[in-house]
């Protein structure tokens, strides 16, 4: 009985040995909104079937995520912080960058809305009101691309929230920041895609939006294997150009259609980045 | 309230019509701790017999490492875990970090110490004259000791479910080193922890009760086959 149960573990053991690194694994770092939105699971899979390629998804805020780049342990990355990417392009280590999809950011919080920011005309007017009224805002607070956009916001309405006792940082995902807002009856910015997917457990409502401010721009950048020569630079081309093919563009085009009855991304590769406002 | 009737539901619903992804992430869930665990046994039961048996200098501080070790927080062994094993880190060459592999060294290093802590505790617990005894009737140095090992074999068997217990239901190591990556390093834990991200509270709570049902299962037969041999 005994040696029947060590043999089973040493089998288990080195069969999970065995089923270790593959030669042709692209380690695909990104944001959480990809993942929690669950626009990856339609993605990788028919990526996977078309190049032969395995994708080791992380999914990390976009600041991890970039970092994670500089490093060489990723070898694509896929993110929305727009002058942070700017920066990681301009210091080499990145060797292309290209536009794959949009979305927006909104502001949601409680239906009864406390600080009124229905009202705004403006993403940055509604901070201001969720400042005046002292309401509580969940923060990301992981240097995200999410949170990045919320500095410039907050900075843009000449407001520094950091130490207000209204303003908490969480540290964590989209998805688990949205719950603690909920649950405190806070404000958030978040972006339209994972609010819509988590929005049937949280009981807010999207009260600021169409701000051109707001818009939430997604590249996928190619690792510079100089710096780092482990990269696996061939696999994330492959991966870079399969997120602009016609066929990807089309499902990003489709997702979210039969579930939330409108599309949560916006393809736009090969677009010109000042169409939209860059 | 009905969150949680909604969740034991679906949990039911997942384990009866056997879902493919959620059988796949139990077994693997099993395999890695399973492995983890069997890894620890090998270093952490020779390691215990020695601390508890021999003297040497240092010895005392090296069992309050141990013994802090059997507090080891899982965050702290997967950041250090993944660092060694980045492309670029020190064991990159070996080219496991986000495979299964990686998790099982991980989580081995969570358990080893609690396997040797908890074989130097049921070694020392052994009657003091035991030892005299079977020395003096003759036994080799190695005698000795497989005697000893054998005698505290029920405590040990508290070793491997304290380790086993301590690495299946860790999270911090297994996401930091696995990435719970889709089909390939997704275990319970983890998926615990994304299907929350993803406000899926009913399909968390499911995963969370297989979890609980997998630990039961395993520390029932290890207590089976411990109570068997109960002294009388």
């Amino acid at each position: 009985m005994k040696k029947c149960f060590v043999l089973v573990l040493l089998v288990m053991l080195l069969n999970a040995v065995s089923s270790g690194a593959a030669p042709n694994a692209v380690i695909l770092a990104t944001t959480t909104s990809t993942q929690d939105s669950g626009l990856l699971d339609v993605l990788i899979p028919a990526f996977e079937k078309e190049s032969g390629y395995q994708v080791k998804t992380i999914s990390v805020g976009s600041g991890q995520a970039m970092k994670m780049g500089e490093k060489g342990e990723a070898d694509v990355l896929l993110v929305h912080s727009p002058d942070a990417e700017k920066k990681f392009m301009a210091d080499g280590f990145g060797t292309g960058r290209r536009l794959v999809m949009h979305n927006d950011f909104v502001i949601v919080g409680p239906a009864s809305d406390p600080a009124k920011i229905k009202e705004s005309v403006s993403a940055v007017e509604a901070l201001k009101r969720i400042a005046a009224s002292g309401s509580l805002f969940a923060s990301r607070g992981d240097n995200s691309g999410t949170h990045a956009k919320e500095k410039t916001l907050w900075k843009g309405a000449g407001i520094n929230p950091e130490r207000e006792k209204w303003y908490q940082q969480t540290g964590l995902g989209m998805g688990q920041t949205l719950n603690v807002a909920a649950e405190k009856k806070g404000y958030a910015l978040t972006d339209r895609a994972t609010f819509l997917a988590l929005k049937k457990n949280l009981g807010m409502t999207i009260l600021a939006e169409g701000d051109s401010r707001l818009l939430n721009i997604y590249h996928v950048i190619e690792i510079n294997p100089v710096k780092w020569p482990k990269v696996n630079a061939r696999g994330g081309r492959a991966f870079a150009d399969f997120m602009v093919s016609g066929k990807c563009q089309e499902a990003i085009g489709r997702f979210g259609i039969s579930t939330y009855g409108a599309p949560l991304f916006f393809p736009d590769a090969g677009r010109n980045p000042a169409s939209l406002g860059l | 309230m009905d969150l949680i009737i909604d969740g034991i539901l679906t949990a039911l619903q997942l384990i009866a019509s056997f879902d493919g992804e959620v059988a796949a992430v139990t077994l693997l869930s099993l395999k890695v701790s399973c492995s983890a665990t069997f890894v620890s046994l090998v270093l952490g039961i020779p390691s215990g017999t020695l601390l508890a048996l021999a003297n040497f200098p240092g010895r005392r501080f090296i069992i309050s490492m141990v013994n802090t070790g059997m507090g080891l927080p899982p965050v702290v062994v997967g950041l250090f875990v993944t660092i060694f094993l980045w492309r670029n880190g020190p064991l990159g060459f070996l080219e496991i970090l986000y495979t299964p592999s990686a998790m099982i060294l991980a989580q081995a290093v969570i358990a080893t110490p609690i396997v040797t802590g908890i074989t130097i505790a049921s070694i020392q617990s052994l009657p003091a004259n035991l030892k005299l005894q079977v020395l003096a009737l003759g036994a080799t140095r190695f005698q000795l000791v497989w005697i000893l090992v054998r005698e505290a074999r029920l405590p040990l068997l508290a070793a491997v479910m304290a380790g086993f217990g301590g690495v299946i239901s860790e999270v911090g190591a297994s996401l930091m080193v696995g990435g719970n990556i889709k089909g390939q390093t997704r275990v319970l834990t983890t998926a615990t922890v994304m299907e929350t991200g993803k406000g899926n509270f009913d399909v968390a709570i499911a995963l969370s009760l297989i979890l609980l049902i997998l630990a039961f299962g395993v520390n029932y037969l290890l207590t089976v086959i411990q109570q068997r041999e109960r002294p009388r």
